[in-house]
């Protein structure tokens, strides 16, 4: 509850402190104020279960958690933020600004009790993300990536509202409870109205995190889009919207589990292999997150599909896992592909990362680390974010799902290891990479967050 | 159905399965026109359609039920409908400046 309104107040804010002549304060105000909000997070820390806004907003442990994952990850993308001052088109008040208010919608994604809370926070992340994603605006590739992200996220708001239509129309309540009650009331006479309700909303939140067959916008989108700006997309958004599946599907909808994971496992079954397979083509390291993003959620919708008690766990620790290895590989790529810039525009291709290792020992080593995170090799936090997922699934005997899920972990080890082979088998040129202390920093913690636990996953827990 | 009593005579000269019958129709419309239509602004047009078919939709079963949370989240989704149109029709303007189009067929610069 305090970041929500804490975010809110600093965000209006930072886009006073725009006015001011200097724009070098923005970013430690910006730094700052998200710090203020981590701390005012965890002022409910021991407070238990805490009910806002007539009931329409909760606060627990799970979701202090989840915020706390989104603000950090939101600390070290902002603090990846660099170029804006000298850049005369760069506007860093607004969006510094929108990233903070982004947030506001993340929060309410992952307390909702109501599903009028979740409409709003997902309009309010994805309105903040299509003006991040287009801004740029000399730049045709953002343009187009704005239009296309614009155009299909409004079409995914629309089905998903038409679901929560069906849903207040079959149980006559918006609240999770209020839905709750109805469904496990009418178990054994199924409604139709509820059914398809589910399934709309089902499919709206799914574009909104990326699962196939509703993925064909993330590429172009992730590609076209500022990198930093996709850093955040992928991390942030990808987060809050399955803590958001989460909370929906663990709370209203267990009574109906047999309806729904017959048709979750099908996507996830497709989601994680049209992520892997197509990533295996890319040529564009850029373009390869992209595909990575999509294959993630479909590791994440295993977890969601077996829905144990485990699943919470796993939920939260493989969103932690990819949010760090996401945000380090993006930090690499950002200063790779500005030193190697082809053609006035960022390179970023595989070839950009040749001879990296030389140049640059702690990029290439930051960057390994990711990759080996993202690929789920032991040593890494994202081998035990996989193992959590894979051992939610084994609970329910979905042994078929999980040696699919293996197999495509086998095709991701192919495309993380190509980036790491150009980087240290391949000679490249000798330009040094110069990159700020502040953001050798952020890189070198998440990445020995990644290791750290990579080899003690138990302190997770411990902490919660 | 649940059909509680406070429902006043005229409402119900409409059964309720019309008006769902009515709102999918118009949903199913906007559906279609933005996966056929290629004007950006046509397409978003589109978009609005499905979002008014959902009021629709929604206030229909608020006065049936005689229950006014459909109606309150009618108006959130009128709000932020005309927040997502300022957004949207920024980026339209943003393209059409840059390309003198807003056919979306000649967006392609984004491939792999």
């Amino acid at each position: 509850m305090y970041p929500i309104v804490l975010l809110s107040v600093l965000g209006i804010v930072v886009l006073y402190l725009g006015f001011l002549k200097s724009k070098s304060i923005l970013l430690p105000a910006t730094l700052l104020f998200l710090v203020v909000a981590m701390i005012g997070n965890f002022f409910e820390w021991n407070d238990g279960e805490l009910l806002y806004f007539k009931g329409m907003f909760a606060v627990n442990k799970l979701t202090l958690t989840f915020n706390a994952i989104v603000l950090f990850s939101a600390f070290m993308i902002v603090a990846m933020t660099q170029g804006f001052q000298d850049n005369e088109e760069a506007q860093p008040a607004e969006y510094f600004a929108l990233m903070l208010f982004s947030l506001v919608g993340a929060f309410m994604m992952i307390g909702f009790e109501n599903l009028i809370m979740l409409f709003l926070g997902v309009e309010i992340l994805s309105v903040a993300m299509y003006v991040l994603t287009g801004s740029d605006k000399r730049n045709l590739r953002s343009n187009e990536a704005a239009l296309k992200y614009f155009l299909m996220g409004a079409f995914a708001t629309g089905i998903m509202l038409f679901g929560i239509a069906l849903l207040y129309g079959a149980s006559g309540s918006f609240s999770l409870n209020g839905i709750e009650s109805f469904v496990t009331l009418n178990q054994r006479s199924p409604s139709y109205l509820l059914y398809a309700g589910l399934l709309l909303v089902l499919i709206g939140m799914l574009f909104k995190v990326s699962a196939a067959p509703f993925h064909f916008w993330t590429p172009d989108v992730y590609d076209g889009a500022p990198s930093i700006f996709t850093a955040f997309m992928a991390t942030i958004v990808k987060t809050a919207g399955f803590a958001a599946l989460f909370r929906l599907l663990s709370h209203s909808f267990s009574g109906i589990y047999d309806f729904w994971w017959p048709t979750l496992s099908i996507l996830t079954v497709l989601t994680l292999l049209v992520g892997n397979i197509i990533a295996v083509y890319q040529d564009s390291f850029k373009r390869m997150l992209a595909y990575s993003s999509i294959s993630h959620a479909g590791y994440l919708l295993i977890a969601l599909t077996s829905m144990t008690k485990q699943t919470e766990n796993a939920i939260l620790f493989y969103s932690m896992a990819y949010s760090f290895a996401t945000i380090c590989a993006f930090g690499v790529l950002i200063p790779v592909a500005r030193e190697k810039s082809l053609e006035g525009r960022p390179n970023e291709s595989y070839e950009a990362f040749n001879g990296l290792a030389k140049n640059n020992p702690l990029l290439a080593f930051v960057l390994t680390v990711s990759m080996l995170s993202l690929a789920g090799i032991p040593l890494t936090a994202g081998f035990w974010g996989k193992f959590f997922v894979f051992s939610s699934a084994v609970e329910r005997e979905l042994v078929w799902m999980i040696i699919v899920a293996v197999l495509m972990s086998a095709v991701g080890i192919y495309y993380y290891f190509r980036v790491i082979m150009a980087a240290y088998m391949k000679e490249g040129d000798t330009a040094t990479i110069r990159i700020a202390p502040f953001y050798k920093i952020v890189l070198i913690a998440a990445t020995l967050l990644t290791i750290l636990f990579g080899l003690a996953p138990g302190l997770f827990e411990a902490a919660m | 159905m649940i059909q509680p009593p406070a429902i006043p005579e005229i409402i119900q000269l409409i059964p309720l399965k019309s008006y769902l019958i009515l709102s999918t129709a118009l949903f199913v419309i906007g559906i279609i026109g933005v996966l056929t239509r290629r004007n950006a602004i046509v397409i978003f047009m589109s978009v609005e359609l499905m979002l008014n078919s959902v009021n629709l939709l929604l206030i229909a079963f608020s006065s049936y039920r005689s229950d006014p949370t459909g109606q309150v989240f009618v108006f959130f989704i009128m709000a932020v409908a005309a927040a997502e149109v300022a957004v949207g029709l920024a980026i339209i303007v943003m393209i059409y400046r840059n390309t003198r189009t807003i056919d979306i067929n000649f967006l392609k610069k984004l491939k792999g």
